[in-house]
């Protein structure tokens, strides 16, 4: 019952070599950080940070779309589900995600019309099913969902879909990295980059990132083999002292991206300033919509401004996403927080690091 | 963030539905049949024993590739009595039904209910039916409950599992769920899996019947193999390890799981059982399972352990070793 283009990347020979390199040639206690909630799933998914040495550090860093997403952001998606003759649609890991006082799984339970979508081309059709009723998506993610998103808005825009819109809490990857890097503390001696989010942006995306800080810097797959290889090529660049910025998943990777869906994102969405939870905000780090599609911004349309909120206090989603703590050092962890009652997004997500160390360690 | 209401993650058969059991249902209805915890009670009846269990489905949609909402109930309900080590022998069904289901919909059903009894050997003797106003429920629910007889000396329970048994899972894994998912509206996947919905009575009772010892027999149904394990490690207060390269999956369903993020362990079975076996026994037990028509994928899928108990562990494809936890969160509501 084998898998093509799935299997080979899991094969048990191959992940023994590369653990058997890894163990010869790693020495110097290192800090590498997987920027992408999948890398981080696949991570615990595959029991990879069991194979490797004890003084190589897996750090989950600020990549999984949910756990980023600041609780005003939440608290307006919350704020929709309540208005009269809207129906909310999201994808499904943001339900649960707990805003100040009130998640979209509660509202659901309440009563409102919630419902859980898994393209935002499904939510435009509802849109399109439910003419007297306003369609609101939560778009929340990063270069790899904001493309569909904007080629949605254009769609929509050319069919004349009007009771569509979109609250817009997309991100850009490589700010946050570079935030991250000029943030007190953080230690990072190399970074595992997204395979997803780089199908997109292409490899030159991380160019400045790299040379403006020097950080040893490997794009993969989600594989197991890739991940292991890259954990490896991370750590023959600590050792030797070349670094360089690698493209280790040129199956789908290409230098450029992809310069059609990079086009489509720029004709919809312009760079904004954007919040990001507990990290703050970050300049030029959003996604909203241009002027000349403002009639599909939720936010416009409903005149929803809502206020920044404080975290709960306690909760160390923010550090953890920075590496500066690993969720067993948040006082709320398995106590307070758990995934029936998650405090932080990190432990609401799938790819969040909380739920993964709650599920799989 | 407390809950003061009932989320559809109270009806996922994870960790949150069995909190909602332990600390609101069990306190109530107190009493040791029930504080047992399998997938029936056994009781005590004059001089014998028997197996009394009950399940409700609320299955959407209610027709799927390989079967429907009625053999569901029906086999559904002969495997929990048959896990209890017993023969089921009669079924009760309590239709609900919504205004303005079409009377051809629910003949088919009733159908298939009764082809699925046959099937089995077991008579459905008693039930009920009450029809609610269009929208107050969806479509038709179905509830079912079966009694069965247990032969003298077996003891079959979760809480029997011991160091050293095998673990064997009877085929394929997460058809059932994956198959009602991938008809579900938004979601059209072209493949040709079924749901694996089946009685299992005469596979149970071939192993009953056997020489061989059997300490746990469970079907791993709402919840997966995952949560299932977890409940035997608990109840039985072991370890286990299970092994990922054995783990029998089809093709298309882990192509589906891969896609959608899903893990299989977690994902809904109606025609597959567990059974924990001790190692000398292990293999003949294995080979009644392959004879019997719904067992012929059967394989053994890893071991009790001494250590760590209550934790199930999962070693990797690559050789690393990570936990299986019940399910937390519903992956996808109303399956059975």
């Amino acid at each position: 019952m084998s898998l093509k283009y799935i299997d080979e990347y899991r094969d048990s020979g191959l992940a023994q070599i590369l653990v058997k390199k890894i163990q010869a040639i790693s020495h110097r206690k290192l800090r590498l950080m997987e920027v992408c909630g999948t890398h981080t799933m696949s991570i615990f998914k595959h029991g990879i940070r069991s194979v490797l040495p004890d003084h190589i550090t897996l750090l989950s860093g600020p990549g999984c779309p949910v756990c980023v997403t600041a609780q005003r952001d939440i608290d307006a998606f919350v704020q929709f589900s309540r208005k009269e003759n809207v129906i909310v649609t999201t994808f499904g890991d943001l339900m649960k995600v707990p805003g100040s006082g009130s998640s979209l799984a509660k509202e659901k339970a309440d009563g409102a019309d919630v419902r859980m979508v898994y393209s935002v081309f499904d939510a435009v059709a509802i849109a399109r099913e439910n003419l007297d009723k306003e369609v609101v998506f939560c778009a929340v993610g990063f270069e790899t969902t904001t493309p569909t998103i904007a080629a949605t808005i254009l769609s929509a825009k050319g069919e004349g879909v009007n009771n569509f819109s979109i609250y817009s809490a997309n991100k850009l990857t490589p700010p946050a990295l570079a935030a991250l890097m000029e943030t007190d503390g953080v230690e990072i001696d190399g970074f595992i980059l997204p395979g997803h989010v780089s199908v997109i942006t292409g490899t030159n995306a991380y160019q400045d990132t790299f040379e403006r800080y020097n950080i040893p810097s490997v794009i993969t797959g989600f594989e197991p083999i890739d991940i292991l290889n890259s954990v490896l090529l991370l750590i023959e660049q600590n050792e030797t002292g070349v670094k360089a910025l690698v493209n280790a998943y040129p199956r789908a990777v290409s230098d450029n991206g992809n310069l059609k869906a990079k086009a489509i994102l720029n004709q919809v969405f312009e760079l904004c300033d954007a919040t990001w939870r507990g990290i703050g905000e970050i300049p030029a780090s959003g996604m909203s919509l241009k002027n000349e599609f403002k009639a599909f911004d939720a936010a416009k349309k409903f005149n929803m401004d809502m206020p920044d909120v404080l975290e709960p206090p306690g909760c160390a989603c923010g550090q953890i996403l920075m590496g500066l703590k690993t969720p067993e050092e948040c006082k709320l962890y398995k106590k307070q927080c758990t995934p029936m009652t998650p405090v932080g997004p990190c432990m609401v997500s799938s790819e969040g690091s909380c739920a993964a160390f709650y599920r799989y360690s | 963030m407390k809950n003061d209401k009932v989320l559809l993650d109270h009806g996922s058969g994870g960790k949150i539905s069995h909190s909602m059991f332990s600390e609101l249902i069990l306190p109530l209805f107190d009493n040791p049949e029930l504080a047992k915890q399998d997938d029936g009670a056994v009781l005590t009846v004059g001089a014998g024993q028997l197996a009394f269990s009950t399940d409700s489905y609320v299955v959407e949609p209610i027709f799927f590739p390989g079967g429907n909402i009625g053999d569901l109930a029906v086999n559904g309900t002969i495997n929990d009595v048959s896990m209890c080590g017993a023969i089921p022998q009669y079924i009760s069904v309590g239709l609900i039904i919504e205004e303005g289901l079409p009377l051809s919909d629910l003949k088919t059903i009733l159908e298939s209910m009764a082809g699925a009894a046959r099937k089995a050997g077991v008579k459905i003797v008693t039930g009920d039916t009450k029809v609610v106003p269009r929208g107050k429920a969806d479509k038709i629910f179905i509830n079912t409950s079966g009694i069965g007889v247990i032969a003298p000396g077996v003891n079959v329970s979760g809480s029997n599992a011991r160091p050293g048994d095998k673990i064997i899972v009877s085929g394929t894994i997460a058809d059932h769920g994956i198959t009602v998912l991938s008809t579900r509206e938004g979601l059209k996947f072209d493949s040709d899996i079924q749901t694996d919905s089946a009685p299992l009575n005469k596979m149970v009772q071939s192993m009953m019947t056997s020489e061989y010892e059997i300490h746990v027999l469970r079907d791993p149904t709402r919840g997966g193999l995952g949560t299932t394990l977890n409940e035997i490690a608990v109840q039985s207060r072991v370890g286990m390890t299970i092994f990922e390269s054995s783990l029998p999956i089809k093709g298309a369903v882990r192509g589906i799981c891969e896609l959608l993020g899903f893990d299989p362990l977690y994902i809904a079975n109606e025609g597959k059982l567990i059974a924990f076996v001790p190692e000398k026994d292990a293999q003949n037990v294995l080979e009644i399972i392959r004879q019997d028509e719904f067992g012929k994928d059967a394989v053994i899928i890893g071991e009790v352990t001494d250590k760590d108990p209550g934790r199930v562990f999962l070693t990797t494809l690559i050789g690393g070793s990570r936990i299986v936890d019940m399910l937390t969160g519903e992956q996808l509501p109303r399956i059975c």
